[in-house]
């Protein structure tokens, strides 16, 4: 099926998107309501964002809501902007030099990017998994109260108490409770993920955002950690960019497909947001043909 | 890095004709020549040094004072307020370069990036590690020594400028090398920029950072030209090294060595050997904790 | 970090929530006093060439040109100081000549030739060789080896004499403290550094070009010229010149074996003296003038030595660059 190419620098308005045959957030009527569940109050609200390293746009015009509790799924091929997007609902692309955001995401009605606001408070209600486990050169239990008590918290017996919970959590206390003091950089792959959750709920966040947080995996941990999620769901609300469709279908309440526009005169690639949705529509009844073509592997 | 071998012939295949051969071998040859030029003047050195030392090392000569006239033969006295001396004179410099030295290489890593700024201060970082020690001395000397007289501090401060650019590049390079998935880590959590340096990034390089020093002590502790005209070599020890004219083991080898009588030479050998054994133990101590603490991330 | 405004306990989730903060004090205060260590670079080095210049400046001023003349004689009122700066130069081209070709011989042996277990014991040697202190070589320089080479110089000198160029150069021997046997000296204390940063420069070659250069049937050889050389013949210049500046500054072990006579000759095994030799030496005793003329010397040795190591880094830093573009 061809795809008509657009130049996205002259008409930043993408005519393919302009009249989506799918709603943005799935409360326009044209989702079907009786046959998905209703979600929950919104937590992310991203308008009109467009991401930008200096001059090159990464990713263009996406907007979506992330509903509470719920677990959210960004797929799409590589380079399409998954992760940069996932990266603005935390502010962690501030750290990337050139980096700048149009648009605005706003957190349960406060502007994340507004003038005031501290990344740093940013961060410690809207926590982050990383791709490949980064533990701190610490040991397993410093790992974990890191977050406590960089947040003021020093009173041993309640560091004890949120480290003991955290691992819980992440289904890793069995495995470490006898050898706490051993460092991080000891445990396997999928342990050393674990622990990495471990850390990030020690802090109790609102949201927890996850960058393709299994790719470094093997099956056995991915399941673990897939376990985990859903485990967890009820109390924070997650996000995660996949590049596995199955781990979507898996896990995800809500699919939202990126895909990558080529503009032939500048030879560059942007990310656009394609089609939003619950899970089950995006993988059994797509609207947009793009997002068929992907989803049934036609696509890369 | 691994040298890459040459290539193995098989059979029917010739070997290169043979004066390329030859030139080849003669260039090998060559090479471990100037190895092995080097490695006769250090034997030498050290052979010379324990041989003639440790005849009159001995507990009393190190710490004994004061330090006799050079008529005196080897086995009066001895060099305690040398080593004393040394000892308040090296940890002045270092309490004071090392905490400099180790914010600076902060900054250039972690804030400054690729700005002119750092860029300007990196370069003349090393470029300082080229400027004579003696200018050094004479930089003291001027600024401080004019104003408020010889001191073991002024030493420390000439040895301090000394060792300073030394740090900074060894810190930087050891923060360099902490993988920046760990920073994001603490980021991630909430952590300020101040933070994640002191919590994550500092503790991560650690090692590194004391072998850098560590060297960096070995280095000051030997010099001798910047506390010529800082420290006013004495003979009786000073245990105050903010008042007062100071002495240390190299300044004490140096008014030794031009000295005809034969005790002064001896106790001049018996510091070489002081000296050197400790600029030894420091080198080896930071190759332990180099070894024992460099491991990052899994 | 108390300075840090922070929320105590964990976030907690709902509509009102203060994304607003300040950022917090302790991380602007760390910030600021990195920033000044680091401008402490700079503002020494501006330091170092104002403080010494001032102190200088009488020499300066009444010797103006002269003190590029070779006549140095304190008793009489005369600062010319061009003997030193011959010292300074024979002795340090002394010490490149000598040193380059092995240091860099040994870079080779290192990155080209032997396996990689061999390289660590090998360059703990090297390390070695840097941890010596000046003073003990300059103690061991007047005491063991200058005796030792000054027979040495002798033959030399006997055979050579008659024979037009060389005897200019090396007749004439003394006591062993020479202009040779400093540079000699030198050379082994700038072998470290240069040796280190040959290695540096030669570990940017692309893996590439030496496997190329194999796989078309050179020897080692060929493909050190071939590869190698091209890759780094800058940064080993800038190497070099690094030694150079080493050796220009290095005192105490020139002060103890360069003779201390302060005159220009040809003779290599004739003594002599350098800049930092004659600060160190006559330092105690100078006053006025005198001691304006030494600080003097140690402003045109930090001058030298910066322009030196300025070049030297410019150059290295470049081919560092162009090495892995």
């Amino acid at each position: 099926m061809e795809q008509p190419e657009q130049d996205i620098t002259a008409n930043p308005q993408l005519t393919e998107t302009a009249n989506p045959p799918l709603p943005k957030t799935a409360t326009e009527p044209q989702v079907r309501p009786e046959q998905y569940a209703a979600p929950g109050e919104t937590v992310f609200d991203v308008e009109n964002v467009s991401c930008y390293y200096s001059a090159f746009r990464a990713v263009t015009d996406v907007s979506l809501a992330i509903h509470e509790n719920e677990i959210t799924a960004f797929i799409g091929p590589s380079g399409c902007g998954k992760t940069t997007v996932l990266r603005t609902l935390n502010r962690m692309n501030d750290l990337v030099a050139g980096a700048r955001v149009e648009g605005d995401v706003r957190y349960r009605g406060a502007s994340l990017y507004g003038k005031d606001v501290s990344p740093i408070a940013v961060r410690r209600r809207i926590g982050m998994v990383f791709q490949k486990p980064n533990p701190f050169p610490k040991s397993i239990y410093d790992n974990v109260a890191y977050g406590p008590r960089i947040n003021g918290e020093h009173n041993k017996g309640k560091l004890n108490e949120i480290v003991e919970r955290s691992l819980h959590q992440a289904a890793l206390w069995d495995e470490v409770k006898d050898r706490l003091g051993k460092s991080g950089l000891s445990l396997s792959g999928g342990q050393a993920q674990r622990l990495c959750i471990a850390r990030t709920l020690a802090v109790e966040p609102d949201v927890v955002l996850m960058d393709e947080p299994c790719s470094a995996l093997d099956p056995i941990a991915t399941g673990a950690i897939e376990d985990l999620m859903k485990e967890i769901k009820s109390r924070y609300t997650i996000v995660i960019v996949t590049h596995n469709m199955q781990q979507a279908t898996r896990v995800s309440d809500r699919t939202a497909f990126f895909s990558v526009l080529r503009n032939e005169k500048s030879d560059t690639r942007t990310g656009v947001l394609v089609e939003y949705g619950p899970t089950e529509k995006i993988f059994h009844d797509p609207s947009d043909p793009r997002t068929e073509a992907y989803v049934t592997g036609q696509m890369g | 890095m691994a040298a890459i071998t040459e290539p193995q012939l098989g059979p029917n295949l010739e070997e290169p004709a043979g004066w390329r051969r030859t030139k080849n071998r003669m260039a090998t040859v060559l090479m471990v020549v100037s190895f092995v030029l080097v490695i006769i003047p250090l034997v030498f050195v050290l052979y010379t040094v324990v041989a003639k030392g440790i005849k009159i090392i001995s507990w009393s000569f190190l710490t004994s004072g004061p330090i006799p006239p050079n008529v005196a033969p080897a086995d009066v006295g001895g060099i305690g307020p040398a080593v004393l001396g040394t000892i308040e004179i090296v940890a002045l410099a270092t309490a004071m370069a090392v905490p400099l030295g180790v914010l600076g290489a902060i900054y250039l890593n972690e804030y400054g990036g690729k700005g002119v700024l750092a860029r300007l201060i990196g370069f003349f970082s090393d470029v300082m590690t080229g400027v004579p020690s003696i200018v050094m001395g004479l930089f003291i000397f001027s600024i401080w020594v004019l104003h408020f007289q010889f001191s073991g501090f002024a030493g420390a401060l000439a040895l301090g400028c000394l060792m300073l650019p030394v740090v900074i590049r060894s810190t930087d390079e050891m923060l360099k090398l902490v993988p920046n998935p760990l920073r994001e880590g603490s980021y991630a959590l909430g952590a300020s920029k101040a933070r994640v340096t002191v919590t994550v990034v500092l503790p991560a390089a650690i090692g590194g950072i004391v072998s850098g020093a560590l060297l960096a002590i070995a280095r000051a502790a030997g010099e001798t030209a910047p506390l010529l005209f800082t420290i006013l070599t004495v003979t009786t020890a000073n245990p105050n090294p903010f008042s007062g004219p100071n002495t240390s083991l190299p300044s004490q080898i140096f008014a030794n060595a031009t000295s005809p009588y034969v005790g002064a030479q001896d106790r001049a050998w018996g510091t070489a050997l002081t000296l050197i054994v400790i600029a030894f133990v420091l080198m080896i101590a930071a190759r332990i904790i180099t070894a024992r603490f460099s491991r990052f991330s899994r | 970090m108390s300075t840090l405004t922070q929320q105590a306990g964990p976030a907690t989730a709902g509509p009102a929530h203060p994304l607003r903060q300040r950022r917090p004090l302790g991380d602007r205060t760390f910030q600021i006093v990195a920033l000044a260590c680091g401008l402490l670079v700079l503002v020494i080095l501006v330091l170092i060439a104002f403080s010494t210049t001032q102190q200088a400046s009488s020499w300066f001023k009444t010797e103006g040109w002269a003190i590029f003349t070779n006549d140095w004689n304190p008793a009489a009122n005369k600062f010319g100081a061009l003997a030193f700066i011959y010292g300074t130069a024979i002795t340090a081209a002394i010490a490149v000549i000598m040193a380059v070709p092995v240091s860099v011989g040994i870079a080779l042996l290192l990155t080209e030739v032997v396996p990689y277990r061999w390289a660590r014991p090998i360059v703990y040697v090297i390390d070695l060789l840097a941890v010596v202190p000046s003073v003990v070589w300059g103690l061991w320089g007047i005491l063991v080896f200058a005796p030792w080479i000054a027979t040495i110089y002798k033959s030399i000198a006997s055979g050579v004499a008659g024979i037009p160029v060389l005897d200019n150069l090396f007749g004439a021997p003394t006591s062993g403290a020479s202009f040779f046997t400093a540079g000699i000296i030198l050379a082994f204390m700038i072998t470290p550094i240069v040796t280190s940063l040959s290695r540096e420069v030669i570990a940017t070659v692309p893996a590439i070009d030496k496997e190329g250069a194999y796989a078309l049937g050179a020897t080692r050889l060929e493909m050190i010229t071939g590869a190698v050389w091209p890759h780094s013949k800058g940064g080993i210049t800038g190497a070099v010149l690094l030694g150079l500046g080493r050796a220009m500054g290095e005192t105490i072990a020139a002060a103890l074996v360069i003779g201390s006579s302060a005159t220009i000759t040809s003779h290599l095994f004739a003594p002599g003296d350098s800049m930092p030799a004659v600060i160190a030496n006559q330092f105690g005793e100078a006053s006025g003038v005198f001691r304006a003329a030494l600080i003097g010397l140690g402003v045109l040795l930090f001058a030298f030595t910066i322009i030196i190591n300025i070049i030297a880094r410019l150059i290295v830093g470049r081919s560092a660059e162009q090495g892995t573009a």
